[in-house]
This record gives structure tokens, C-alpha cells and sequence, in this order.
């Protein structure tokens, strides 16, 4: 195998010696039944409440997003395609000069607007449109009202959560020089609100004040970085946004991702110790909450212990999602598909994974469900495309698209988190018909 | 570049779906990058397939460019054949695979299947959804369709034997159609009440072998002359075949129908049909209950065959104005505007979302027939709707039987129709006591559950685009036949009053009371403005 790297020392005492950092992954190479990069545009839009997100790309692009929002928004969204036509492909300066047209367009209706991304699709990045200097002359011009930046969700080059990822790469260079000299904390990663405020409390308890996020709820507040910056990853597809961040000179903490009561509690003690917090603090701040974690995921222990799961891949999500499964509900793990293994960041999760599951990168997906037909899981995590159809074929399955539209990081979520799983299970015992 | 927020249609290759999921035995390889999988849930989500569609993506990377995108498609090809088996493959390309040229036709040539490649070119930059699904059905029928008999020169089949029924094809029915599958049982059910045998349903549900059958028809009846118009004029030039022109959607256009199928069978005129149940439409219209229907104002907006079929019952079975007709298929604008014309509104040929709700705004309906997308506008302006057309969402597959088609279609129109509406009395009751705290307009009609209208009067900004919102309210701005922008002053007594008039009437009277004293030069509109206006417009 490649890419094995040394478990590094992870804070707290409490992880077993064995783990799945070193087994064998399968990689497949075929039909991807996943979304591109262009669908987080979904809930960033709603995230960074004064962007607006242009997507320059095909009508495919707009039905995509259409498509993936299931419902249609009722409102004007904050997102909108450029769609090309037959006369832009013709030469790129008059691709340019329409897209001046549709940018000064969507400015003077959208006078709300304080920052807007030119989102990158296959068709734009195949005939080499260069948004990045379509949004420096656009800058220049709608400087200082609106700061227009670009990032890619091509499908070609992303894979669903991507987008996020370079979404907020795209933000850093744009976030002003901490001047601090004390360490400060950066969470990154896209929460809910709600979440945000939550965790915020916890950090105010425990001691580190003044904690910022990325991306923020307004385009004005972006968070300072700088040498001082210690950033903590709240979601496990940051790659992009982690390698820029760290050109700052901001140092990321290692850690498991905040889902379920024990990741929530790693996650929060990475920071605790990265900002040498009193342990008895640590304790006294996160313990009433870890505890109320486990009580909501007790009932749900019940329902979900030695159940099978296998996870078709979709958010790089899964890892994460199998170790609070196996560890903190007793579920059994099948095969963990995930579209892309950052092993340097999901290093501490890995370490936590059960020995005897198949971890499996990218995807060839007819050869995928054949496995999982054969190994008829309990429950089966897979995309929207996928669902109706093993349902069809007596396979119970959860929509993997509501692990990012529902709040599931933090203590007061771990019970939500896991009755997602529940509820199919439950369903399918109560139907008689 | 086009500005979309939404689209009504997909791209073509989309419409290709349509048509290879709809059929039996077919499988569809499309060169496209990774995302473009999204298109399967539309099918598994939106329609509740039980079943992936037939289609295999070959999905490329950035990486893979200019490298071996053509061995890629031609290994995804071949493997998808080994998998599936199908008895006829589809190939093409979705817009991204456009570009980079690799054609897909000349690889799958050189792959020598033994089953009928069929290749598909859908110019993505230039056509969309439903074209690409038309193309696709006509490419389909050309190279499967039986050779045709040497001697067909023109309609006139074999004689039937005595005593055979005469046989005819139903075209146009997709996956992820508005009611196809319920409108192709109603249409089957009349067509063989009235003495019509039905040899092949197309797409929907025909195998390879089926299309090879068309030929053997009598004549073709097109449902949906978006999808299956092109192909049933090949199969006229090919066969023979004559086929339908009236799409049975209402109580008198299945009537027209009837009488057109009984012309092209060969049967014998003026019999039957009277004997057949038809729809509970034309008496639940003429009861005098339906009188508060009279003269309500209706914006029709769809894909070009449902519009014109909603504006026709519309106006004819339901007794309403039309006030807008419009529709996103520009490959039908002509018969729009043909059809605006007679009824005397400004035709809307239109695919930007925007531009349609300005234009309901403007047009001030009680009631919007549109799609999903216009349900959204209606809802934003407080306006009644009900959907009539593509583009669909889970909603528009109930697990009941509700087709839009026949006389049982006829009857789903009725219901679905008056439905949003406020009902007479209540309507009555809303004009007499507009200040009973329980009773206001604001509120939703009592059979549609509770909670508030989102806005009881349509956007102001149509008229008023100079005025910023905060002194609307007593001051309002109207282009003066000059272009210059004339400004009203309400007085408050007169803006009370107008408040107690029904909110579903309360924008036209504004409209009525403003135009009024825009021809009179008045700038201050009193109550006797009001009521002026009111007496000159009911003349």
C-alpha cells in the first residue's frame, strides 16, 4: 500500500493501540455516481448570507444545482449560472466580454450583494476561460462595494465537498494579517449556525476567547490568520484550504472530527491542549455536555448495535462517520467508500477505526453495488441516485446529501446524528404494507 | 451568457434519458465528467423509479485530457455491453464531452457491437431538454423501424380482413413526463372504446423490437408533439402514416379527437362517441354554483402543448379571461403567438424565470396555470395556481390516477383547477365583512388549511421601478405615455377604501383607478377618483 504514514501522538490517553491506519485501500476507477463541486454552492450560499455565487458554466451546471437543491428555494437565490451558449465557445474574448455583461447585470440587481465568487465548471475550465483574471478585472471595477473572487467546482477536477474546500481556499488570501501575538483559534469548515454558537460557548468556557470561523455569516467579518493562527478543521475535506492556510504560516491541530460524543471531545481537547487549558477546566467546561451526548445516544445504541452499515462514497464524510458509528453505537462496518482519503488529516480517525473494514477510494459504482448486494448491509449510505433503487431491491438505505444539509457536529447533535441512521431501521419495522 | 437562476429545461442530452429510461432493452453511454450523474435522480427521486436508468457514464478527470478520453469511452462502451446486454445502445455526449471531441459515433462504430449503436449528436450550447428528447426518439425510430415496404406511396396500408379493428401507435410518452403514464391509459382506454386497437406505445415502455412494429400501424397519435413530432412525420413519409394534430386535453378537445382518430381509422362518421362516458365537466361548469368562475383572470404558462390546451379550456370549459399566454418552448413559438393572438394577449416567449414573473406581476391574474416554477411565483405574489406542465417535482406523480388527458383528464382539470381558488360564497363573504378579524383577506382560503398570503397585492416594483419601496405607500409612479414618470398621490382616505375592496380584485382596480387619472392629468386620487374609475370601467 501507499501513502501509510506514522501515527502521530495523539492528545488524550483514552485510544486504543490498534486501528485501521494501515490497512489496505481499494481503489476503483470508473462511474462516479457522486455530485461535483458545484453543489456546495447549495449551503454556502446560505452560509456567507451577503455572496452570491455565479456559477460560469453549461445549462447542465444550472439544472445540476436546480436538481440538487431538491426543492426549489422560495426565494430569489443567492446563486445563478452564467449558462454559454454556441457564441462563446467561438473566442474567449467575447466569453470575457459576456461575462462582464452578466457580472454587471447581476450587480445592479443584487445591490445586497458584497461578494461574489465566479464558481468554474468542466465546460469553463476546458476551454480555458481564466476566471481568476476575469474576477481581478471585475474587482477592479466593482471595488470596494463588491470583492469578486473565483474558485472551481468542476467536475473534473472536484468531487461534491470540494467545492467547499476550494471555496474557502479561495477566501484565504483575501483574510486580513493577524497582527496577534498570542495564539488565536480558527475553526474552519462550514457549520451550521447553530453548531457555531454552541461550540463557541464551549471554547468561551474552557478559556480560549475570541475563536473565528471560516467561511463567516458576512463576507466583512473574514477572520484575521497570520503565524499566531492555530486552525482546527471542523470538516474532513479541507485539503486545499489547509494547504493555504498553512502558507500563512497558521498551524493546523491535529485531530478527529467533531461527530458523536467522543469525536466532539477530542476534537474540542486538540484545541484545549494546543492552548495549554487546564485539564480540570477542560473537563469542567465540556463534561455536562459530553455526558447529555451520551444519554441522547443511548436509546439509539440499542436500536443501532451489531447492525451492518456500508457507505457508498459521496462526502469524505464516511470515515468520520463509521468510526462515531462503530465506536459510539456498536455498529458493524462493512465497507467505507469515500471518494478521496486525505490519510495527513484523517490520520487521527483512522487510528480510531475498528480493524476489519474495508476502506475503499473513489469509485466504479456497478462493481460497488455488486459488493454491496453481496454483503446485503443493514443500512447503506449512498447518494440520492442510488437510494430508490436499492430500497427496490429490499436494502435499506439513508440519503447520504442530509449529512450535510442537517446540523450533526457537537454535543447537542450526536443524538440527532445517529437517529438519522435510526429512523430507516425504525420505518422499516413499522411498515406493514 | 445567459443569466439563469432556474431553468425550465435541461440540457438535450437530458431529454435523451428521458426516452432510453422510458424504453425496454436499451442502454445509454454518455462521455460525460463526474457530476453529470446527478441527472439519475431526477428519475429515482422526482418520478420514484425503482430502477437506475439505463445509462452509464464514463465519467473523465481533468487528467484524463488529452490523454485517452476516447479509450476511456470506448472501454466504458464496451463494458457496459458486457454488463447490461441491451438489444440497442445509445452514445453521445453531455456538454462537457462536446468539446473535447472525441466522437462518440465513429468510436462506437469502430467497437462493432452486435446490437444497433445508435449515435446521438445534441448540440448542448445551442438546444436543450426537449429537443434532445425529440431528437433522440426520431433517431431511435429511423434506425430501428422495419424497412418500409416497397410499394407505400401513400396512406393506404393493406386493406384491413373484415372484422380486424383498426391499429394505431401512441407516440411522445417519456420518463419523467407530466402525467405521461397516466395520460397514455386514458388515451388507450378511449382509443378502444371507440374501436382503435393500440399496436406500440413509444418510448414508454417499447423495446427495440416494438419500434421495428411501427410501421405495421394504421396511423400514429402523437400525445406530446414536442417529443414525437419529428418522428411522426418520418413515419408519415416513410409509412404512409398519417397522425393526430389534436391533443385531447379538455372536454372538447377529446372530443375533437375522437372524431379525428374515427377520421384516420376509417371509421364511419357521426357514430358512437355519444354512448361513451363522457367527463363530469361540462355540467360541474354549468352549475350555477361555477358562477363566481366567470370572467376570472387566468396566466397560462408551460411547455407549448399544455398551454394551449390550458388556454382553450380555460376560456371555453371554465369561463375565464385569459390575461397571459405563454410558454418556454421556443420551437413552438409560433403557435403561441397564433393562439395569443385570437385570445388578445401579448404572447411570452420566454425561458428566463425573471422575466416570467415580471410579467404574471404585471399581468395581475387571479389564477396562474403554469409549472412548478410558476407555482413559486404565484405563491410569492399570493396568487392561486395550479400546475399544468412541465418542468415537474415529486408532487406532479400522485399515487393516484390523474391524467390530463381524455375525459377522465378532463375531470382532473376541474378539480385541480378550482381548487386554489377562494369558492363563491366565501368570496362574497370576503367582499361584505373585509374587518372581521377571523375573515380578512389576508387570510387563505378556509379550505386550504391555515396561515397568512405571503403578500396581498403583487409587487409594486412593475410599475413603480423609480420609487424606492419605503414611500410607496401613499406616493406611487406611473409612465406617463411619454416615458416620463408620473407620480400619484393616494389620499388616505381613498387608499382605506381601496382596502376594502377583495384583495383578487384589489390590483386591477388600483391599475384601473391609476390609468384613469392618467388620462384625466389628475396626480391626487381621491375616493371619488376610486369610484369614478370604477363606474367608467364597468360600462
Amino acid at each position: 500500500m501507499t501513502g501509510a504514514i506514522l501515527r502521530p501522538a495523539l492528545p488524550g490517553a483514552s485510544l486504543p493501540a490498534q486501528g485501521c491506519a494501515e490497512q489496505p485501500v481499494l481503489r476503483e476507477r470508473g462511474q462516479r455516481e457522486v455530485f461535483c463541486g458545484l453543489t456546495g454552492i447549495v449551503w454556502l450560499h446560505r452560509k456567507i448570507q451577503d455572496a452570491f455565487f455565479l456559477v460560469v458554466g453549461s445549462r447542465t451546471c444550472a439544472h445540476l444545482i436546480q436538481s440538487a437543491a431538491g426543492v426549489m428555494i422560495f426565494a430569489e437565490p443567492r446563486f445563478a449560472t452564467a449558462v454559454m451558449e454556441e457564441r462563446d465557445l467561438a473566442g474567449l474574448a467575447d466569453a470575457n466580454e459576456e461575462l462582464d455583461k452578466a457580472v454587471s447585470r447581476l450587480v445592479e440587481r443584487r445591490p445586497d450583494i458584497k461578494m461574489l465568487f465566479l464558481v468554474g465548471s468542466c465546460p469553463s475550465e476546458v476551454i480555458k476561460l481564466d476566471l481568476s483574471r476575469a474576477a481581478a478585472r471585475l474587482s477592479e471595477r466593482y471595488s470596494p462595494d463588491v470583492r469578486i473572487l473565483n474558485y472551481s467546482g468542476s467536475g473534473i477536477e472536484t468531487t461534491f465537498t470540494q467545492g467547499e474546500d476550494n471555496c474557502l481556499a479561495a477566501l484565504v488570501p483575501q483574510l486580513p494579517e493577524s497582527l496577534a501575538e498570542t495564539p488565536q483559534l480558527l475553526v474552519v469548515g462550514a457549520l451550521a449556525d447553530v453548531v457555531e454558537d454552541q461550540f463557541a460557548r464551549l471554547f468561551a468556557a474552557m478559556g480560549i476567547d475570541d475563536v473565528r470561523f471560516l467561511p463567516p455569516r458576512r463576507a466583512r467579518d473574514l477572520p484575521p490568520v497570520g503565524p499566531s493562527t492555530r486552525y482546527l478543521l471542523a470538516q474532513p475535506f479541507l485539503g486545499e484550504t489547509a494547504r493555504v492556510l498553512d502558507e500563512r504560516g497558521a498551524r493546523r491541530i491535529a485531530a478527529p472530527f467533531p461527530l458523536g460524543a467522543e469525536g466532539t471531545t477530542l476534537w474540542l481537547k486538540a484545541a484545549a491542549e494546543a492552548f495549554a487549558i487546564d485539564p480540570m477546566r477542560f473537563r469542567a467546561a465540556t463534561a455536562a455536555a459530553e455526558a447529555r451526548a451520551k444519554r441522547a445516544l443511548e436509546p439509539l445504541h440499542a436500536e443501532l448495535s451489531g447492525r451492518s452499515i456500508f457507505f457508498f462514497p459521496d462526502s469524505q464524510l464516511e470515515i468520520p462517520l463509521a468510526r462515531m458509528l462503530s465506536r459510539e453505537l456498536g455498529m458493524q462496518l462493512t465497507e467505507i467508500g469515500t471518494p478521496y482519503l486525505h490519510r495527513q488529516h484523517l490520520a487521527e480517525e483512522l487510528a480510531l477505526l475498528p480493524e476489519g473494514a474495508q476502506l475503499s477510494e473513489g469509485q466504479d459504482v456497478d462493481r460497488q453495488l455488486d459488493r454491496a448486494r453481496a454483503a446485503r448491509p443493514d443500512i447503506s449510505v449512498c447518494g440520492l441516485g442510488l437510494a430508490n433503487p436499492l430500497e427496490a431491491e429490499g436494502l435499506t438505505t439513508k440519503w447520504s446529501i442530509e449529512l450535510l444539509f442537517t446540523p450533526i457536529q457537537g454535543y447537542e447533535q450526536a443524538g440527532d446524528l445517529a437517529a438519522l441512521f435510526a429512523r430507516p431501521l425504525d420505518r422499516k419495522t413499522r411498515l406493514r404494507v | 451568457m445567459q443569466l439563469t437562476v432556474w431553468t425550465y429545461e435541461g440540457p438535450p442530452h437530458i431529454g435523451a434519458m428521458r426516452v432510453a429510461t422510458a424504453m425496454e432493452g436499451v442502454h445509454y453511454v454518455l462521455h460525460a465528467p463526474q457530476g453529470d450523474t446527478y441527472a439519475d435522480l431526477l428519475f429515482t427521486m422526482i418520478e420514484r423509479r425503482d430502477k437506475r436508468p439505463p445509462v452509464t457514464y464514463t465519467t473523465f478527470e481533468a487528467r484524463d485530457l488529452g490523454t485517452d478520453t476516447a479509450a476511456l469511452f470506448q472501454r466504458t462502451l464496451k463494458d457496459a455491453y458486457e454488463r447490461f446486454r441491451p438489444q440497442a445502445m445509445l452514445v453521445g455526449a453531455s456538454c462537457t464531452a462536446e468539446l473535447i471531441q472525441d466522437d462518440p459515433a465513429g468510436l462506437a462504430k469502430a467497437s462493432n457491437l452486435p446490437v444497433p449503436v445508435i449515435p446521438l449528436e445534441l448540440p448542448s450550447y445551442q438546444r436543450k431538454e426537449n429537443w434532445g428528447a425529440a431528437e433522440t426518439f426520431y433517431q431511435i425510430v429511423r434506425t430501428l423501424a422495419a424497412p418500409a415496404p416497397a410499394d407505400v406511396a401513400g396512406p393506404g396500408k393493406p386493406a384491413r380482413e373484415p372484422g380486424q379493428r383498426p391499429r394505431c401507435n401512441i407516440l411522445g410518452p417519456t420518463a419523467l413526463g407530466f402525467r405521461h403514464r397516466d395520460d397514455v391509459a386514458e388515451i388507450a382506454k378511449l382509443l378502444g372504446e371507440t374501436g382503435i386497437d393500440v399496436a406500440v406505445v413509444a418510448p414508454l415502455g417499447a423495446s427495440p423490437a416494438d419500434i421495428a412494429r411501427l410501421g405495421e400501424a394504421d396511423f400514429n397519435v402523437v400525445l406530446y408533439p414536442e417529443i414525437a413530432g419529428v418522428a411522426a412525420k418520418w413515419l408519415k413519409r416513410t409509412y404512409g402514416q398519417e397522425f393526430t394534430i389534436t391533443v385531447p386535453i379538455g372536454h372538447g378537445a377529446t372530443r375533437d379527437f375522437v372524431a379525428e382518430v374515427r377520421r384516420l381509422a376509417g371509421l364511419p362518421e357521426g357514430e358512437a362517441a355519444s354512448s361513451a362516458p363522457a367527463s363530469n365537466l361540462p355540467w360541474f361548469s354549468r352549475s350555477v354554483d361555477s358562477n363566481y368562475l366567470t370572467g376570472k383572470r387566468v396566466f397560462v404558462f408551460g411547455d407549448a402543448t399544455h398551454a394551449l390546451a390550458a388556454a382553450r379550456v380555460a376560456t371555453e370549459e371554465f369561463g375565464f379571461t385569459l390575461c397571459g399566454l405563454g410558454t418556454y418552448s421556443r420551437e413552438f413559438a409560433r403557435d403561441i403567438r397564433a393562439a395569443a393572438e385570437t385570445y388578445g394577449v401579448e404572447p411570452l416567449i420566454c425561458d428566463d424565470y425573471l422575466d416570467v414573473e415580471q410579467a404574471i406581476a404585471a399581468a395581475q391574474p387571479e389564477l396562474v396555470l403554469g409549472t412548478q416554477m410558476e407555482r413559486h411565483i404565484a405563491k410569492r405574489l399570493g396568487v392561486a395556481c395550479a400546475v399544468i406542465s412541465a418542468p415537474v417535482h415529486v408532487q406532479d406523480y400522485p399515487a393516484r390516477y390523474s391524467p390530463q388527458m381524455g375525459f377522465e383528464g378532463a375531470n382532473v382539470l376541474w378539480d385541480s383547477w378550482v381548487h386554489p381558488l377562494v369558492m363563491g360564497l366565501e368570496e362574497h363573504l370576503l367582499g361584505m365583512f373585509r374587518d372581521d378579524f377571523e375573515f380578512h383577506d389576508a387570510a387563505v382560503p378556509s379550505h386550504l388549511g391555515s396561515g397568512a398570503r405571503v403578500a396581498a397585492e403583487p409587487a409594486r416594483a412593475v410599475t413603480t421601478a423609480a420609487t424606492p419601496p419605503s414611500e410607496a405607500a401613499e406616493t406611487r409612479a406611473a409612465a406617463a405615455p411619454d416615458g416620463h414618470l408620473i407620480s400619484f398621490d393616494w389620499l388616505t382616505e381613498a387608499e382605506a377604501e381601496l382596502k376594502k375592496i377583495p384583495f383578487f380584485v384589489r390590483g386591477k382596480a388600483r391599475r384601473n383607478t391609476e390609468k384613469f387619472a392618467l388620462e384625466r392629468g389628475l396626480s391626487e386620487i381621491t375616493v371619488e377618483t376610486l369610484y369614478d374609475a370604477k363606474a367608467h370601467y364597468s360600462r
